[in-house]
């Protein structure tokens, strides 16, 4: 037993710089923050359409401002990453095993970005884009 | 063994991070299209209006913002704690209520439509 156990001080707001594996973990933590925002933005919106058709009007007015089109662009990147290494991540967090074997990890990644693009075709098909 | 809360935790985090991977990009898409002066015909008042006016609209559109509010609170309470700020147990109530609050927020809205 030792009675000086070595423990590595590790900095607490900068730790992250010292691997490039933790820098790709933060990149993606801080996705959230965009996200975050983002619904609170959808709150405000359904707080608006239940104010009636001016409110609700005035909101998509609000939304053509330069702050908002950048805070857009920064949600959708935030939005589309983290739905890229959520499914890149599922064969891990599901495998999912067929008799002796395991289903490959790309076929359980595949799937769930085709279910990605069909939700999203159908979400903007309703929605009337096209 | 021991109970542990944590599951009350989890689970809507992993069905909030499993719903925001699936809809949100989308969904972000749409309102920068409105953003760029291209209002898509379904953001109009009244197809807004009837959508969250329909009792399966109303439950998607606060499953979605509850679920992707409380995957959002418990990450940021994670990046919060990553970035150095060890206050966890304050971080989490005050990101948590904040969640709470919003997503009973939008249901009062979503019933006065």
């Amino acid at each position: 037993m030792s009675r000086n156990p070595l423990v590595r001080p590790v900095p607490p707001t900068s730790w992250f710089f010292r691997h490039p594996r933790y820098l790709r973990y933060m990149s993606r933590e801080i996705t959230c923050i965009f996200i975050g925002a983002y619904c609170v933005l959808l709150v405000v919106g359904l707080q608006r359409l239940a104010a009636g058709p001016v409110a609700w009007e005035s909101f998509l007015l609000g939304l053509r401002s330069a702050d908002s089109i950048v805070f857009h662009i920064l949600a959708l990147a935030a939005a589309v990453y983290h739905a890229a290494t959520w499914f890149n991540a599922t064969h891990k967090a599901m495998p999912v095993q067929i008799g002796e074997d395991f289903v490959p990890p790309n076929v359980i990644s595949g799937a769930h970005y085709v279910v990605w693009v069909v939700l999203s075709v159908a979400v903007l098909f309703l929605a009337g884009v096209f | 063994m021991a109970k542990s809360h944590k599951p009350v935790v989890w689970f809507p985090f992993a069905a909030g991070g499993t719903v925001i991977a699936f809809f949100i990009p989308v969904i972000v898409l749409l309102t920068f299209m409105a953003a760029l002066g291209h209002v898509p015909a379904g953001l109009s008042y009244e197809k807004m209006h009837a959508f969250a006016g329909s009792g399966l609209g109303k439950l998607i559109i606060f499953g979605v913002v509850a679920l992707s509010l409380w995957s959002s609170a418990h990450r940021l309470r994670c990046t919060f704690y990553d970035f150095g700020v060890r206050a966890d147990t304050l971080v989490a109530t005050i990101l948590y209520i904040a969640a709470i609050a919003a997503s009973l927020l939008s249901a009062a809205y979503l019933l006065q439509i």
